[in-house]
């Protein structure tokens, strides 16, 4: 190959990369260094130039309680969600991965919420939350129990968003169980059915370990998702009651076109892009150095 | 094994196992939300109030939901939004992971991490840049600023390029004898060997456009522009007033197209959604 053919290469393959290129400098390089910027410079009054304030918006947001209360109900989210959900999902996988009578209804059962819109299930899980139709109070009334206002008391609302947020993700989760499992060889069954190997035993010192990278992989989707999909609480809650069902993304959207306060904004975003920051490198370190079985 | 013990075989036509009732028990109340949507759907909406297995059926919620809201427009959206985005998508992401493939580009390792980037930072978390752009585009409202921030997808790239570096130089290699351009080997050799992976990825950029909220919500502000999921979402606010049964009835129109296809291609969007990993 001639120096000029290999630059006319160069060339072609720079030119298919172009669409791309220009799409992703609009949508994610460009709007992630904005941001950026935006968090450090306070905007001047009436067509006043905007002024450098270097970390001082931080510091104000630091010193927002409300700030901590979202960041806390962030956290509480992704606690209550992630184990429960990777928990009942890996159990689905086993479920369905042995021999169950109704298989392919039970594995649709469990994947079919994956593929509803949030909106959809969050009009749904109304259904069930509401004060006084609602199915669930009408449920414990019917046993003599008081209702709980599920969605409006703020110790109990943040616990509704997360069990519906459970309901919608365990069942995707499970696929990539399944597949691990499929993957295995059925040859450490077969042996451990010949020592006699307890199924419990089995499990925890086969199969659990062996499904690690499945969890680790599942876990970086969780944890994207903890942070990134905010859309059932316009539904189900608006943050509310008093912030109590709050999360960062939803309190972005509503200092943004509620408040109008685009610098508060820039500066949780930023916030948010460490967090995600975190996970991306949690990602390309420790889960790319292992197999996956895919 | 004395003559006494069951075999496995046999006890699984008898008496179901702890392990069968947990699993269905735990099937049963995953379907049950949709399942309940169903029923509030199709009865008329005083029986939402006193449940009545055999209160009688109507189609009345629907018709009110249609006639209260112009979902025929939503729909025709929404079409409009999957299609544009699923095809600028496919082009934008072929040529791009044709590239990263075969070309040697300087600094290639660099700027694949650079377009990685995209799977963790989505287009809904920078919404407020977002919107700025999309502004000064002159694409708000418009169902193009809706979808063109997703054209250029990190993880259509990625899978793409991942299916066309497994395919043997020696088909691109005879084409060329053959006297093909680039383009022509891109198109005749390397794109019919992906399909599944266009498969594969189309299922799941579909179910994603089809579902997603929060950037169509931000981006559109009027009938002409706006999708299911945004119309559906401004229907069913508490505030508006709207009776459940009606509301219910919204809800199954928005995922009916969507949950048919699921259930008739089950395995595909399976399949898919595990190819994809990363939505």
């Amino acid at each position: 190959m001639t120096l000029t053919a290999h630059r006319k290469m160069q060339l072609y393959g720079a030119l298919l990369l172009l669409p791309a290129a220009i799409l992703l400098t609009a949508f994610a390089y460009l709007p992630t260094v904005t941001t950026v910027i935006n968090s450090l410079f306070l905007p001047g009054f009436r067509g006043a130039p905007t002024e450098f304030v270097g970390i001082e918006n931080y510091q104000v947001l630091f010193n927002d309680p409300t700030f901590w209360k979202v960041a806390r109900n962030n956290l509480v989210y992704a606690v209550g969600t992630i184990p429960t959900s990777i928990a009942l999902a890996l159990a689905m996988a086993l479920f369905v991965n042995g021999k169950l009578r109704g298989r392919g209804f039970v594995r649709m059962a469990y994947f079919t919420p994956t593929i509803l819109p949030m909106i959809a299930a969050a009009n749904i899980w109304m259904f069930f939350y509401a004060p006084q139709i609602g199915l669930f109070n009408k449920l414990l009334g019917a046993l003599g129990f008081s209702g709980v206002n599920w969605l409006g008391d703020p110790n109990v609302a943040l616990g509704s968003v997360i069990v519906m947020s459970v309901w919608k993700e365990a069942g995707f989760f499970m696929i990539f169980y399944l597949a691990a499992l499929q993957g295995m060889p059925p040859e450490l069954k077969e042996a451990a059915d010949l020592e006699g190997t307890r199924r419990w035993s089995f499990f925890w010192r086969v199969t659990f370990p062996l499904l690690m990278p499945t969890t680790l992989f599942v876990l970086i989707n969780a944890l994207i998702n903890a942070v990134r999909v905010v859309d059932h609480l316009f539904i189900l809650t608006k943050g509310g009651p008093n912030n109590a069902t709050n999360l960062l993304l939803y309190y972005v959207y509503e200092n943004a076109f509620s408040f109008f306060d685009r610098t508060t904004a820039a500066t949780i975003t930023v916030v948010i892009l460490l967090v995600l920051g975190v996970v991306a490198t949690l990602k390309f370190t420790i889960l790319d150095r292992r197999t996956h079985y895919q | 094994m004395s003559a006494t013990t069951y075999s496995p075989r046999a006890r699984y036509f008898s008496v179901p196992s702890l392990e069968t009732v947990a699993a269905w028990l735990l099937a049963i109340i995953w379907v049950f939300p949709l399942l309940y949507a169903f029923w509030a759907a199709f009865h008329p909406s005083e029986f939402m109030v006193r449940f009545e297995l055999f209160a009688p059926l109507t189609l009345d919620n629907f018709v009110n939901a249609w006639s209260q809201a112009p979902f025929a427009r939503y729909y025709l959206n929404t079409f409009a939004l999957v299609t544009g985005v699923v095809i600028g998508q496919f082009v934008v992401c072929t040529l791009a992971a044709f590239a990263f493939a075969r070309f040697p580009i300087p600094g290639k390792n660099v700027l694949f991490m650079l377009v990685l980037i995209q799977l963790f930072v989505f287009p809904e978390v920078l919404i407020v840049e977002n919107y700025r752009i999309a502004s000064e585009l002159g694409l708000i409202n418009t169902i193009t600023g809706v979808g063109l921030p997703y054209v250029a997808s990190a993880l259509g790239i990625f899978l793409l390029r991942q299916t066309f570096k497994t395919i043997p130089r020696e088909l691109e290699d005879a084409a060329r004898i053959e006297g093909c351009s680039w383009l022509e080997i891109l198109w005749k050799v390397y794109v019919p060997l992906a399909k599944p992976t266009y498969l594969a990825y189309g299922l799941v950029s579909i179910s994603h456009h089809w579902n997603n909220f929060i950037w169509p919500l931000v981006v559109t502000n009027s009938v002409e522009s706006r999708p299911l999921t945004v119309g559906l979402g401004i229907f069913s606010a508490p505030e508006t007033g709207v009776n459940w049964a009606t509301v219910s009835a919204a809800t199954l129109l928005s995922i009916a197209p969507l949950l048919v296809a699921f259930l008739l291609f089950q395995r595909q969007f399976v399949q898919s959604f595990l190819r994809a990993g990363i939505r």
